[in-house]
């Protein structure tokens, strides 16, 4: 049977969903990058591997996620994509007329506003990352509350309590305040997911019209409290799609498959690049004043790429000249 | 005098030959590195903005060089940037100690006097041969700007990525050394047979996409992270709305002698924004309403982090992208210099106006 690969690396999670012919997911996988993208890549790998049918082959493989470069060459992609493109897609496949996906991940949200199946408009938080997995994670941490608990006790609040929204500092000495003066758990959680959806629509959304169907994605969509604070604050439902925390990759998937659907060959390096041995360092170039921090990806005693320079002269990987 | 000035793009090599053609000796800042914004960053209130902190550290790195006057231009308008060369020379003196004159160019209208006593302190020669310096420099930015401009042209159908940039620098460096008018032109003409030298892809047709936005950060591609390369390599044409030659002609000649005929932006603008809100506010939004109509397919607005005047442009941004159709991305730059995050929404910028075009395309009958 054919399939396509579509891995999605992120600041906090990296994300394999393996489709076939018809678009249909065969395997999905979710786990944690831990600052370790090439480790968290080939641990996917190895799993994904196990998991699948022997008679599957790889067609085609995608790469998106802030490390889609580096995970574009470790896997020998086909496509390399930015998450924007790679969500509205998936959230275009999952509800065909959706209108408004809300993406929220580990360090950035974005906005994508879709009119008759195509993007419109997007927005990316710039400046702050007030509200993202991370800083739920954090909070979660702070509370002693697992974080698969944190959103469902979000929904037992009566009376949520107000908290400060606009910066994550603000937000985290604002709930301090509260817990002390005696408010409880539940109601200091349920402020902070009204909080941060506040900050959502206005540092991400900035007045963009939020029209129903809405997907909401990323893998604080699993937070039954935000979830409910957006519905609340829209007015309407939000559709959370079955594979909502791994959409990115399930995006990237669907564009490698039309990729390669008319059959050009993949480059994907196969299930065997778990083993190969990676190693990545990075050097200060002296050329000029810049001193342009170079990153090196070797595979082996080969260099496969590089990038960090802004004059590109790295780029070229016949370049010898690098201090050993 | 030792005299320095900012960088702005290529615009460093005219000054230069203006200067040097006053009787004096220039004493040429290196280009913009992070270096440079470090110390601009030291030594800057931390509320600036970027234009502010880069030119800071630049004059910083001129006086190491043994620069002792430094020459800049005023501001337009209500934005901070007209009282940041005061500031600026205020920092050096009193805070760092710099024995360091600061010259500043406020545009001629309104200042026709001032203007014409600083240039007659400045030129240490005969007034003829000042002015045949002055005509050098022009042409040196005329024949700068048509080969840049050249150069966006050619570089989205390029069969080999980088071939444009290559030849875009071998072309400014030759223009720099050149010392006659005659000289210049026959660089200009060899260049542009150059750029039609490069083997392209003749049947690609490139997006257009506009940028716009306050002049320095449009202008200096160490503050942009290389926004107009960038998009050249997505395989987009890109035009940018600010030349020097133009801004100069603007506010030097039409403005003083207050000839409207040229000031189609600020025409333009007028439905959205009748003010001057300061700075490039109101011709970001008229060269926005001025890209729609000659049928580009989007528009880049580039903004220094809080800077007042895009911020209103931004702000209106959204009712003229609307009512005349034309997507727009904004960009505030601050002091991040890695460019991933600028890639992504930048990659993402263009397949959203990839789609659009198709779209389009498809609704008027042709294949996509």
């Amino acid at each position: 049977m054919n399939a396509y690969l579509g891995v999605d690396v992120g600041s906090v999670s990296t994300n394999f969903v393996l489709i076939d012919e018809h678009d249909q997911v065969l395997a999905d996988l979710y786990i944690r990058t831990q600052g370790q993208p090439i480790q968290a890549i080939q641990t996917g790998l190895r799993m994904l591997e196990k998991e699948i049918h022997p008679s599957l082959t790889i067609m085609g493989v995608g790469a998106t996620g802030s490390a889609r470069q580096l995970t574009g060459v470790i896997l020998g992609a086909d496509v390399v994509k930015n998450e924007i493109t790679a969500h509205a897609v998936a959230a275009m496949h999952c509800i065909p007329d959706v209108q408004t996906v809300v993406e929220i991940g580990g360090q950035d949200s974005k906005m994508i506003i879709i009119r008759d199946g195509i993007v419109v408009d997007f927005a990316m938080n710039t400046v702050c990352s007030a509200g993202t997995g991370s800083f739920l994670d954090h909070q979660a941490d702070r509370l002693g509350i697992p974080i698969e608990e944190f959103g469902a006790l979000a929904l037992e609040s009566k009376q949520p309590v107000r908290i400060a929204g606009r910066c994550s500092v603000f937000a985290e000495s604002d709930m301090i305040h509260k817990q002390q003066m005696g408010h409880s758990t539940p109601d200091i959680i349920a402020g902070l997911c009204e909080a941060l959806v506040r900050n959502y629509l206005n540092n991400v959304g900035q007045g963009k019209p939020i029209v129903p169907p809405i997907a909401f994605q990323g893998g604080v969509a699993a937070n039954l409290g935000i979830r409910h604070a957006f519905e609340k604050e829209l007015g309407v439902p939000v559709i959370v799609p079955e594979h909502f925390a791994v959409m990115g990759a399930l995006g990237i998937a669907l564009l490698a498959k039309e990729n390669n659907a008319q059959g050009k060959k993949t480059s994907f390096r196969g299930f065997s690049a778990s083993e190969l041995e990676f190693s990545t360092r990075s050097f200060e170039c002296n050329g000029c004043p810049n001193h342009c921090e170079i990153v090196e990806i070797k595979q082996d005693k080969a260099v496969l790429a590089r990038w960090g320079d802004r004059c590109h002269k790295w780029q070229d990987i016949t370049n010898t000249e690098a201090a050993s | 005098m030792k005299i320095t000035f900012p960088h702005m793009g290529t615009s460093w090599i005219a000054i230069k030959t203006l200067v040097e053609g006053m009787g004096h000796e220039v004493v040429l800042p290196p280009p913009p590195t992070k270096r440079t914004l470090d110390l601009g960053t030291k030594y800057s209130p931390e509320f600036a903005c970027l234009p502010f902190k880069v030119l800071l550290g630049t004059y910083l790195e001129a006086l190491e060089l043994g620069a002792d006057t430094i020459i800049s231009s005023g501001g337009v308008g209500p934005c901070r940037a007209g009282y940041y060369t005061q500031l600026q020379g205020r920092i050096l003196r009193e805070q760092l100690g710099y024995d360091v004159r600061v010259i500043t160019f406020e545009p001629p209208r309104g200042h026709l006097i001032e203007t014409y006593r600083i240039i007659r302190d400045l030129v240490k020669v005969s007034f003829p041969k000042f002015l045949a310096c002055a005509w050098l420099a022009w042409q040196k930015l005329l024949a700068l700007d048509a080969l840049e401009r050249e150069s966006h042209r050619v570089r989205p159908l390029e069969l080999e990525k980088g071939a444009t940039s290559r030849i875009l620098s071998q072309g400014i460096a030759a223009i720099e050394k050149a010392d006659s008018v005659r000289e210049i032109k026959n660089i200009t003409a060899t260049f542009l047979e150059k750029f039609k030298q490069i083997p392209k892809d003749s049947e690609y047709q490139p997006l257009k996409v506009g940028v716009i936005g306050e002049i320095y950060v449009v202008l200096e591609p160490f503050v942009n992270l290389d926004v107009v390369e960038t998009l050249g390599h997505m395989g987009v044409y890109v035009d940018r709305s600010i030349f020097l030659t133009n801004w100069v002609t603007e506010n030097t000649f039409l403005d003083t002698f207050r000839v409207e005929a040229e000031r189609n932006a600020k025409k333009a603008a007028r439905p959205y924004l009748p003010e001057l809100v300061g700075g490039h506010g109101q011709t970001s939004i008229g060269e926005t309403v001025l890209y729609a109509k000659r049928g580009f397919d989007g528009v880049v607005q580039l903004a220094p982090f809080t800077c007042i005047p895009e911020i209103v442009a931004k702000s209106i941004m959204p009712r003229v992208s609307k009512e005349l159709d034309i997507p727009v991305l904004t960009l505030m730059l601050d002091e991040q210099t890695g460019k991933a995050g600028i890639a992504t929404r930048l990659e993402a910028f263009v397949d959203l106006l990839r789609m659009r075009r198709n779209r389009l395309a498809i609704a008027r009958g042709e294949t996509a």
